[in-house]
């Protein structure tokens, strides 16, 4: 049963990063018009655009550029960068191991944090503690990364100088150091999305704490420690899991701005300046990385989902 | 101070529960006295809203956090239960009381395995765990007559059936043999059959086991098949109480008379009387405490009920808050014993009303097919009432999904409307046709757009007419005040109204068109016993009126046997049996009514043997062959049930049964008693 | 209670046995809406978030007539000067008073964000609706799109759009509106399906009311509060978005004043000149957190 569940939601995500990968391609391909022109400039000649456009390959018919975009891509060629006249596979792997690391520490911050902090919360609902926290979590959520990352670097960086205002090490670092310059980027995403887990988590726990299972459990005399562990975390945290799973495609492919900012090579710093130097192998390849990503983070968590719901693994609903 | 074996298993004194709502308090129980003896099973009866579950919830001290103990005290098992500390209420609750809910699916952890859920009773009662706790639940499960207990524990609760989860909850109450075994509705929710069977092991254990009883239902008939003593609620306080035989034969609280009398009585039919009502509405709770609580309802109310609040008063063991307890028996009727006027009927009719072909529908979930109804074939006349009667799964209500057009049958299905094929989709039918064929559904909350006032809702119905502007203002008032709803009414919004009063905008709104069949889909099921009277003698005064048709569709035998001129039970999306309903009532019936009659609460309970159904019901992905009702069936004769599905076989007089055997060799329960004889 | 008690005001019994002060019917509980009124007026959040944004709407309206100094006049004389009395916030590169900027600085944002989030709502709302009326082949085919769509961060999407289209106040809006109508239809989309099996859907379709009359008169007003909060949310999102957007280039563009511009300019000058950054990023995280606090209060409200 569970093989057939697995199986089936491995399927769609095939069909979903399928479907997105068109519209990427049709993203990168039509909406900039001539593509060699927009690359050349205005002012180029009209038979060095044709020329440029002859040699990428614009000029063929879309369905065959996608396929053949697809196929190549699929076993690992990512096209040609238009900046850099090399492969781009290389550029994207590198980068896609730096978001990595960056969202590892950030992931292994926030979830935790925001889990107790949602628990803690649905404890305490409606009383001062549960809005305070709430409210706390919202707030801190809705402000631009790029607007705590600012304060934090003043004060971690500038006026106390505990932290390096760069993540950009040195070569040659070894884990602990890199660490060191890890900790303030990951910090904005910690604030981000402290809020967002612990309001996923509070729900949970608040329709789990509520539930009748929960109140046979404690009419069945349990002590409450033995209720909160074995009947109320495991359902509460059921939910908790998909929404961890699409942070983590988040934190992969969305941190452009926080890469940006601390100068750190990831991949969505490189998403940014192909779209700045209108790279369009390089923001396609990019793109699709990242949508990559998550569909494989999504499976992963829809395994462990239900792994806990045995509900989820009957065939039918 | 305990006083061990002799004390009661449940004592309340003048206990009262406030709930803090915003910023007012809420009294919901107000000065409650009672005591359960032991071994005693008494059971506690009210409308929604009077406090009941509240009552059982506090004898166990659990409570919602805005709720609390105002007054009076309350000792379980001979101890204090508000002086209890955290770790003494743990093992009160693990070893003197237990609870069996309501909603048994919900009540379980849907994660985890039953095994799991009932040895950590095990685990927090006798120390053990492991295989011992593993021995002792399948120990325990075999007592409450599951029949294969290593299966069930491997099972999470979402693989059981209602029936199934409940014996587990009560396997689990009962685990360790606590003083005090409460009961919170544990049947509403399960078909008839199923609650039979629930209640005749509560009933078979009670016996074995010898606990004490607290049995908190809003069914009369329930609760005198299963209690010694019964006290009534009302708004909050105790009304009446005494041992149950006594309180049902000789009610001595006028708000007891006329709750009694508002049942349908098991035989009554409309032909004969109309139903009782009791008048006006339940006050909210705690509002009234200088005075009678009853008396804005009570026909027997003097100068003294409006002034002083009365006290309980008793005579040899009964009692009743009522200063005039002798009168009770005299209180006057609501509505006049004389019968309706008769509606046309068949009689002159050429062509049924409405006729319904092969009707099936076959539904695919996953790739498997799924079949809801299957080659059913009805009529409905002029101004006739048929009842269609059948449990979870019978298919009733995708029946009345296809017959109006919400759904799409199969193939080889053929709707006529006077004769006329009315096409299969609501979509594409003519005006006069949408107009002539209109429901009522159960749950009038969702049946409501609550952003809408009574006069859209009905209003709207009329564009089906063709009414606009001041006639449709006429026309408005008229269907509204033939539903005994005021101009006052018209601007409020569904959230202003109680149940009965949205029950009656639903019904003005599907009279609003003037329909010829109005498919009544469990129209008062969702509402109190006080309220549903009502609403059904302004059913049966409307059909009488406007010469309605009515399919009336309803899990509760009394009902449909008082309403409907002819009966038809359903089994799996097919016809099983279809006649008059006085023959379908007194026999011979199909094997499948017969255990359906039987299981009927109301029927007489002393001598008479419960028709027993085997086994649980059959998927309707994976229908048996042949008779589909041969898996459980107490009179299947042979091979023929298991490879012939029978015929439609005449019984005689326009009653047909699905069976192989012979109609007179079909079973007939008891017929009924005449109304006002002892049930 | 009525003074004719009696048949007449006791219209709903059937019967009509005279009681002693029996009441005409139970008040009804007070319409919604007026329960509403009074949530909002005692809600605190709701409250201060609706200060502060209408402090800044007032700066973005007013502009240049409040400020102190003219928020364009270069003065090269004074340029980095920290905060003093003569310039409560210190002044940029140019010599600008940036107390002057940081106040006309609301206004792009406040006509940007504000114009993605209706166009989103409002094409969200229409798609919510359809999808989750029509359901079937309609819903499976727009619900994977959107699945797909989600499977990529907001600004990943923006920035692929806008290096398409190029970036103007206008392109912005329209990006930011189109990227957010397949989240808002999402959230209507799971309400319409909970509102489609009530049975006053099927009742309709029993009067013979089409599929619009339907998804808009019967359908739409019970799930507006549900797309009122979701639009003070992704109100929120959006100011956010456009200034990390502004920050990043892609936003609203030079030579305004809009603080996510102005930050991306004096950022190098973080180390040693921190007022230059440090009061737009305050005045950014005020009014999203204004912004917040009204959903949140907003939410409660319509919760009632």
């Amino acid at each position: 049963m569970i093989a057939i569940f697995l199986a089936r939601r491995a399927l769609l995500s095939l069909v979903t990063l399928a479907i997105l990968s068109v519209l990427v391609f049709l993203g990168g391909q039509l909406l900039p018009g001539d593509v060699g022109r927009a690359v050349l400039g205005p002012l180029a000649d009209a038979r060095a655009v044709a020329l440029f456009n002859h040699q990428v390959g614009v000029d063929r018919p879309l369905a065959v550029q996608y396929f053949d975009w697809i196929t190549h891509f699929a076993v690992g060629d990512m096209g040609r960068s238009f900046t850099f006249r090399s492969p781009v596979a290389p550029f994207i792997a590198q980068a896609l191991v730096n978001s990595l690391k960056l969202a590892a520490l950030a992931f292994a911050l926030v979830v935790p944090l925001g889990i107790a902090g949602g628990v803690w919360a649905a404890l305490r609902a409606g009383r001062w503690g549960d809005r305070a926290l709430v409210l706390l979590g919202q707030s801190l959520g809705v402000v631009p990364e790029f607007i705590s990352s600012i304060v934090l670097i003043l004060v971690f960086g500038v006026w106390l100088h505990w932290l390096p205002m760069s993540a950009d090490w040195p070569e040659g670092a070894g884990p602990l150091t890199q660490l060191r310059y890890l900790i303030l980027p990951s910090l904005p995403l910690v604030l981000v999305f402290f809020g967002y887990i612990a309001r996923v988590a509070r729900a949970g726990t608040v329709e789990a704490l509520d539930a009748d299972y929960t109140r046979t459990a404690i009419l069945k005399g349990l002590p409450m420690s033995t209720v909160m562990r074995r009947h109320v975390l495991r359902n509460a945290l059921l939910p908790t899991i998909t929404v961890v799973a699409s942070l983590l495609g988040y934190l992969a492919g969305g941190l452009v701005v926080i890469e940006t900012l601390f100068h750190y090579r990831g991949i969505g710093a490189l998403i940014y300046s192909a779209a700045r130097a209108k790279d369009f192998p390089m923001l396609e390849a990019g793109v699709l990385t990242v949508g990559a990503v998550y569909a494989i983070a999504s499976v992963l968590a829809d395994m462990l989902s239900a792994a806990l719901n045995p509900r989820l693994r009957a065939a039918r609903a | 101070m305990t006083d061990g074996a002799t004390a009661d298993a449940l004592r309340f004194e003048e206990v009262s529960v406030t709930f803090r709502s915003g910023r007012r308090e809420l009294r919901v129980l107000s000065g409650v006295s009672l005591a359960i003896r032991r071994g005693e099973s008494y059971g506690l009866v009210g409308e929604s809203g009077c406090g009941k579950s509240t009552a059982a919830f506090a004898a166990i001290r659990y409570l919602a956090r805005n709720g609390r103990v105002s007054g009076g005290r309350i000792w379980v098992d001979g101890r204090d239960l508000m002086a209890l500390s955290q770790a003494e209420l743990r093992r009160l609750r693990t070893q003197s009381v237990s609870m069996v809910y309501q909603d048994p699916g919900r009540a379980l952890n849907p994660s985890l395995r039953i095994e799991r859920q009932m040895m950590e009773v095990f685990e927090v009662a006798e120390g053990v765990s492991g295989d011992q706790a593993r021995s002792r639940s399948r120990e325990m499960l075999a007592r409450v007559q599951i029949a294969s207990p290593d299966r069930v524990l491997r099972n999470y609760p979402h693989e059981l059936s209602g029936g199934m989860q409940q014996r587990v909850i009560i396997a689990m109450a009962l685990s360790t043999n606590p003083a005090l075994l409460i009961l919170d509705e544990p049947t509403t929710g399960l078909d008839a059959t199923v609650e039979a069977e629930v209640l005749d092991l509560v009933a078979r254990l009670r016996a074995e086991f010898n606990n004490s009883i607290l049995f908190i239902s809003h069914s009369l008939p329930v609760i005198a098949r299963m209690c010694d003593r019964v006290g009534v609620l009302y708004a909050g306080e105790l009304i009446e109480e005494g041992p149950a035989s006594r309180v049902f034969r000789d009610p001595r609280h006028p708000y007891t008379v006329g709750l009694m009398r508002c049942v349908p009585k098991y035989g009554l039919r409309k032909s004969q009387s109309r139903l009782e009502t009791i008048p006006g509405f339940l006050p909210s709770p705690g509002s009234i405490t200088d005075r009678c609580v009853f008396v804005t309802r009570c026909a027997n109310a003097t100068e003294r009920c409006a002034r002083e609040a009365p006290p309980p008063i008793a005579l040899e063991g009964h009692l009743a808050r009522c200063f005039y307890p002798d009168r009770a028996s005299e209180l006057p009727r609501q509505s006049s014993l004389a019968p309706p006027l008769p509606t046309v009927g068949r009689a002159g009719a050429a062509l049924p009303l409405l006729r319904a072909q092969h009707l099936s529908k076959t539904y695919q979930i996953f790739g498997r097919p799924f079949q809801a109804v299957h080659d059913v074939t009805i009529e409905l006349w002029p101004g006739e009432t048929l009842g269609l009667v059948g449990e979870s799964g019978s298919g009733k209500s995708s029946l009345a999904k296809l017959l109006l057009g919400l759904s799409v049958p199969d193939e080889g299905s053929a709707i006529e409307l006077s004769g006329d094929a009315l096409p299969a989709r609501a979509q594409d039918r003519t005006r006069s046709q949408l107009k002539a064929l209109q429901i009522i559904f159960q749950n009038p909350g969702a049946a409501l757009n609550r952003s809408q006032t009574v006069r859209a809702l009905i209003g709207r119905s009329l564009r089906l007419v063709g009414l606009s502007g001041a006639a449709r203002e006429v026309r408005l008032r008229e269907i509204a005040a033939a539903v005994r709803l005021t101009p006052r009414h018209l601007d409020e919004k569904p959230r202003q109204l109680s149940g009965g009063l949205k029950q009656r905008v639903a019904i003005a709104r599907a009279f609003a068109g003037g329909p010829w069949v109005v498919v009544c889909d469990e129209p008062t099921s969702a509402l109190d016993v006080s309220v549903q009277s009502a609403i059904l003698n302004l059913l049966v005064d409307l059909q009488a009126e406007r010469q309605v048709s009515y399919l009336f569709i309803s899990h509760d035998l009394n009902v449909v046997h008082y309403l409907s001129d002819r009966i038809a039970v359903l089994y799996l999306g097919r016809l099983m049996e279809i006649g008059p309903s006085q023959r379908v009532f007194a026999g011979p019936h199909h094997p499948y009514t017969e255990a359906l009659l039987s299981a009927n609460p109301s029927r007489e309970k002393q001598g008479a043997e419960r028709i027993r159904l085997e086994g649980e019901l059959p998927s309707a992905s994976n229908l048996p062959a042949g008779c589909v009702f041969h898996t459980r069936c107490p009179r299947k004769i042979g091979v023929i049930c298991e490879r012939e599905e029978p015929p439609l076989a005449q019984a005689g007089g326009g009653h047909a049964i699905r069976c192989h055997i012979p109609a007179a060799e079909l079973g007939r329960v008891r017929a009924p008693a005449r109304p006002g004889e002892p049930a | 209670m009525s003074a004719g008690a009696g048949a007449g005001a006791n219209a709903n019994a059937s019967g009509a046995a005279d009681v002693i002060g029996r009441p005409a019917e139970p008040p009804p509980p007070s319409s919604l809406a007026r329960e509403r009124w009074h949530a909002a007026c005692r809600s605190p959040t709701l409250i201060a978030g609706l200060l502060i944004l209408t402090f800044w709407t007032v700066c973005a309206l007013l502009g240049a007539g409040i400020a102190p100094r003219d928020p364009y006049a270069d003065d090269l004389l004074a340029t980095l000067a920290p905060p003093s009395a003569a310039h409560w916030f210190g002044t940029d590169q140019l010599g600008r008073d940036i107390f002057s900027r940081v106040i006309v600085g609301a206004r792009d944002i406040l006509i940007v964000a504000p114009l993605a989030t209706l166009l989103g709502t409002a094409l969200g709302t229409a798609l919510g609706l359809c999808i989750g009326y029509f359901r079937g082949a309609l819903d499976d085919i727009v619900s994977r799109i959107i699945e797909a769509l989600q499977a990529l961060p907001l600004v990943i999407v923006a920035l692929m759009a806008l290096a398409a289209v190029g970036t103007s106040n206008s392109t912005v809006v329209l990006v930011i509106g189109f990227v957010f109508t397949p989240l808002i239809a999402r959230t209507v989309r799971s309400a319409v399906l909970n509102e489609t099996d009530l049975d006053y859907v099927a009742a309709a379709r029993l009067r013979g009311d089409g599929a619009l009359a339907i998804m808009f008169i019967e359908i739409l007003p019970n799930v507006l509060p549900i797309a009122i909060v979701e639009m003070t949310v992704r109100l929120g999102y959006a100011i956010f978005f456009v200034a990390s957007l502004s920050f990043i280039g892609f936003g609203i563009q030079p030579p305004s004043a809009d603080w996510g511009i102005a930050i991306a300019e004096n950022y190098s000058l973080i180390g040693s000149y921190w007022w230059t950054v440090l009061f737009d990023a305050a005045a950014t995280a005020s009014l999203v957190i204004g912004v917040n606090l009204v959903t949140d209060g907003l939410a409660g409200v319509l919760d009632t």
